[in-house]
């Protein structure tokens, strides 16, 4: 079943040789996961760079903290070094930032790109498999084109890492997958290697609507017997294989279990390696779905959209649950009806986590106005927050929601250097991403038009590097 | 933080949060919810007309129009001051293109005005007429209020069929007659989701508007009385309202993105030279710039949409707006419905990418007015116009900046929303009580 401790390895493995130099970390880690629960392993590689260091530049590290007049040196692909003074390596690319700013690079934990790529036409609807409400079985990775310009597109609003979900219109949508915006030819080549897989799943209204007159479910309450009846089945399954392999570990053998993909993902989630993602807009079905978590023992990672996060924020910081928020969107259905301005810094301020997502192939080209709005909003209401601890909402808890803040999701010593650098203070509407770094590379760059990434969808076509 | 503050006298706040909770909005309506005649100083104020910005201003309201907009701070004897320094006063902004008013919430919530199921009365969708399906209660008004939007144009989403009928402009000050202009304009959409309603194809989709423009001509001169045949495609209801497309009374919107269909759409004007064209969205008009400012057709465009998302807009960008001004083509911003804050934000993006701050505000509020008509009485700072006035705490198009008041026909309108009210239950919310008695 789901090899725990094969995947612990993973990351140990990983952790080990991120220090050694660039060319061996990729063949440890390939190796490492070229393994029968890895079946489709990350073949990216960073793009090598010479060590770049900016310079005059404010610095928001992301986890709470401003330093202005900065520097930072990025080098092998990690944030080597940064604060009032950095060392120039010899042949470093020098830039300098004055009147501008630096922060980790954005990561929305709400995608669809790849999966509904751009242009919508039916042939790229590939994100919701609406055969059945429980389709734990499928994995967002298996439909993602990479060839989506969107992923351009968020790349020029300063988009290092995003996860890809199914949608919603299931109780169990299938696997999640974090990939770095960095698309080449396939999927694997852009899969954040060192991520976790996550889950979606859905409250409310959309499985009702789906499948409300194709067998059910057709109300909430059969929504939560659907989530029950699928996390009973794990339960057995998990035992299965767990007393296979407690069996075998005391050399008695036994047949082994066959493998059931569904139940695979489903007994993952129960084991902690898949963290859940779950669609939900109101707060009394976040409340039902904490109980059902607690029933079943598994851990809810983060609640998406969230609309009414707001009202139960105290709960949600209680059971360390995150809300991936919009600024402001609402109305659309009913349960977005309440949707209010000041979601996110009302979450933030009752000690929860709080990320701002997209769920928009146009929304992720600004996720930074969206905490602007949601920072200032929450300052009209007196909710004080400073703008280096708004940034949380951007990098950090997106990163923690994933399982990759050991690695990205912050400016820190060591981490993968993921950075942007913006033309102005990024709580303005007039700031852009003028430089994007991913992995110590400079992979985007406003100034340089010829340098600008383009899909294979777009070239040859009218407008082809065209300014986006 | 500067303080908005009356200077005649201190008053009592409205609410208790507002002077707890909204340092920065303490504005209060006690003094000037009632005044004839008010005098906003001190403020940056952007007229819009010939007057151009003036750094320190005041603005004379009396009798809910504008009486005057100078330079300097006087303010003549029976004015009631409001000190504005340091802030920005603008016009009301005006949604472009929206629902307001006929929306309440979007999918699976009861009965939709914004959208039309095919209907007897009409077989191509020109008859439809939002005027009356304006519901003032909606609390989407006073949402869409407090983001600095004092009118809208507002008309049907969707129909199924060709035309998707006729909008009007809306005042969003709550009155049961909300409309400013009823049968302001026509919409149809001759991009490529125009074609997926009208036989899947553009060569049976241009054939059905030229057919329908014809026989509303040839119903101009004719008896549509009951007792009279009439065997056209239109039905007579159609015929009536399109007659007032093609003589030039109603402005037809046309949404169009692919470059060969704008000129397509410019071209309506040779045989119908009457018509007065307005182009919708026009993701690839950047191509086609000056042919349209030839033509003299504004554009009504979301600035954010920048994304291949069919095959008839592959030429997006983010500098469509700047480059369409560049042509000197007008350009009005803010199709939003539910979130009209977006409208002054991707306009702030699109000066981001080359247009003048300037051709941004106009777009959301001289240009909108002028595209339907209402240029006289709405969207700029000029003595005898409706004072529909908005002060912001700095620039509207900055993300972080807000409304702080907002005057419509000279009466300060109350800056809550149902929102709002949510937002204070929740933040000081009684736990030892069941929420339902916060109030």
């Amino acid at each position: 079943m789901f090899k725990r401790n094969t995947a612990k390895m993973v990351v140990a493995l990983l952790v080990t040789s991120a220090l050694l130099p660039a060319c061996s970390d990729d063949k440890h880690s390939n190796q490492a996961q070229r393994d029968e629960n890895n079946p489709f392993p990350s073949t990216y590689q960073r793009i090598e760079s010479a060590a770049i260091v900016i310079s005059n530049v404010t610095i928001l590290d992301g986890i709470g903290n401003k330093i202005e007049n900065a520097e930072i040196l990025l080098e092998d692909g990690k944030i080597s070094e940064f604060g009032s003074s950095v060392s120039v390596p010899r042949n470093a690319i020098e830039i300098d930032g004055t009147g501008k700013w630096v922060t980790p690079g954005i990561i929305d934990t709400h995608s669809h790109l790849g999966v509904y790529a751009s242009p919508s036409t039916r042939s790229h609807s590939d994100g919701n498999e609406m055969t059945g409400p429980v389709t734990a079985e499928v994995w967002a990775e298996h439909s993602i084109w990479p060839q989506d310009p969107g992923f351009q597109r968020a790349l020029a609003g300063g988009v290092t890492s995003m996860q890809i979900l199914p949608g919603s219109a299931n109780l169990f949508g299938g696997r999640s997958v974090t990939v770095k915006n960095l698309p080449s030819r396939t999927m694997q080549d852009m899969k954040f290697p060192e991520a976790p897989y996550g889950i979606k799943m859905a409250c409310g209204e959309n499985p009702k609507r789906v499948y409300g007159s194709k067998g059910g479910p057709m109300t909430r309450m059969a929504n939560v017997a659907g989530y029950r009846k699928a996390w009973i089945e794990a339960q057995e399954y998990q035992k299965k294989w767990n007393d296979y392999d407690s069996a075998v570990e005391e050399g008695k053998g036994g047949d082994k279990p066959s493998r059931n993909l569904r139940l695979e993902t489903l007994a993952g989630v129960l084991d902690g390696e898949i963290l859940v993602h779950m669609h939900c807009y109101r707060a009394d079905e976040m409340a039902v779905m904490m109980d059902v978590m607690k029933e079943f023992n598994y851990k809810i990672g983060s609640f998406h959209h969230a609309i009414e996060a707001y009202k139960i924020a105290d709960k949600l910081a209680e059971n360390k649950v995150c809300s991936a928020m919009w600024a402001d969107w609402w109305g659309f259905k009913m349960e977005a009806y309440d949707g209010i301005r000041e979601n996110i810094p009302m979450v933030h301020k009752a000690g929860a986590c709080a990320i701002v997502h997209s769920d928009s192939s146009l929304g992720i080209q600004r996720l930074n106005q969206e905490a602007a709005k949601a920072w200032s909003d929450g300052l009209r209401a007196g909710l004080e927050i400073s703008k280096e601890e708004a940034w949380l909402w951007l990098s950090a808890n997106p990163a923690k929601s994933l399982g990759i803040f050991d690695y990205t999701g912050s400016i820190e010593e060591g981490k993968n250097a993921d950075v942007v650098l913006w033309s102005a203070d990024p709580f303005s509407t007039y700031s852009q991403a003028e430089k994007v770094f991913i992995d110590g590379a400079m992979v985007f760059d406003r100034t340089n038009p010829s340098s600008w990434p383009v899909s294979d969808f777009e070239l040859g076509q009218i407008a082809q590097g065209d300014a986006k | 933080m500067n303080v908005l503050k009356p200077a005649v006298k201190k008053l009592s706040l409205v609410n208790k949060y507002v002077a707890i909770l909204f340092p920065i909005v303490a504005l209060s309506l006690s003094t000037y919810a009632n005044a004839e005649k008010l005098a906003i100083t001190g403020a940056q104020i952007h007229t819009m007309s010939s007057k151009g910005v003036i750094e320190q201003g005041t603005l004379l309201i009396d009798d809910g129009k504008i009486k005057q907009v100078l330079e300097g701070v006087s303010v003549p004897a029976g004015y009631t001051e409001i000190d504005a320094k340091g802030k920005v006063v603008t016009p009301g902004f005006i949604g472009a293109l929206t629902n307001l008013g006929l929306v309440e919430v979007s999918m699976s919530a009861g009965a939709n005005d914004a959208r039309v199921n095919a209907h007897e009365i009409s077989s191509v969708g020109s008859a439809y007429d939002t005027q009356y399906a304006i519901n003032t209660d909606s609390t989407l008004i006073e949402i869409t209020r407090l983001e600095g939007f004092t009118s809208a144009a507002t008309g049907l989403g969707r129909t199924g069929q060709l035309f998707d009928g006729q909008g009007a402009i809306i005042t969003l000050s709550k009155a049961f007659n909300s409309v400013v202009k009823p049968q302001a304009f026509m919409h149809v959409d001759l991009s490529s989701g125009g074609a997926n309603k009208s036989g899947g194809s553009r060569a049976a989709l241009w054939v059905a508007v030229n057919q329908s423009l014809r026989e509303a001509e040839f119903a101009k001169t004719s008896d549509l009385s009951p007792n009279k045949e009439w065997h056209g495609m239109i039905s007579r209801a159609d015929a009536l309202a399109l007659g007032n497309v093609i003589n030039g009374k109603i402005p037809l919107l046309v949404s169009a993105n692919r470059a060969n269909d704008i000129l397509q759409v410019l071209s309506l004007k040779t045989d119908f030279p009457s018509l007065k064209l307005v182009l919708v969205s026009a993701s690839d008009g950047w191509r086609v710039a000056k042919q349209i400012a030839a033509a003299n057709v504004p554009v009504i465009l979301d600035p954010e949409n920048n994304l291949p998302s069919q095959f008839d807009r592959l030429g997006a960008t983010l500098e469509n707006a700047a480059r369409l001004h560049a042509a000197n083509v007008k350009i009005s911003i803010g199709i939003n419905t539910h979130n009209a804050r977006l409208a002054p934000q991707h306009a702030g993006n699109a000066v981001a990418n080359g247009l003048p701050h300037t051709a941004a505000i106009e777009a959301l509020t001289i240009n909108p007015a002028t595209i339907y008509g209402v240029q006289d009485t709405l969207g700029s700072l000029e003595v005898g116009k409706q004072a529909d006035v908005v002060i912001w705490s700095g620039d509207p198009l900055e993300v972080t900046q807000s409304a702080l008041q907002v005057f419509i026909a000279g009466k300060a309108m109350p800056m809550e929303s149902r929102q709002t009210k949510l937002r204070d239950r929740y933040l000081h919310r009684d736990p030892k009580l069941p929420v339902t008695y916060s109030k």
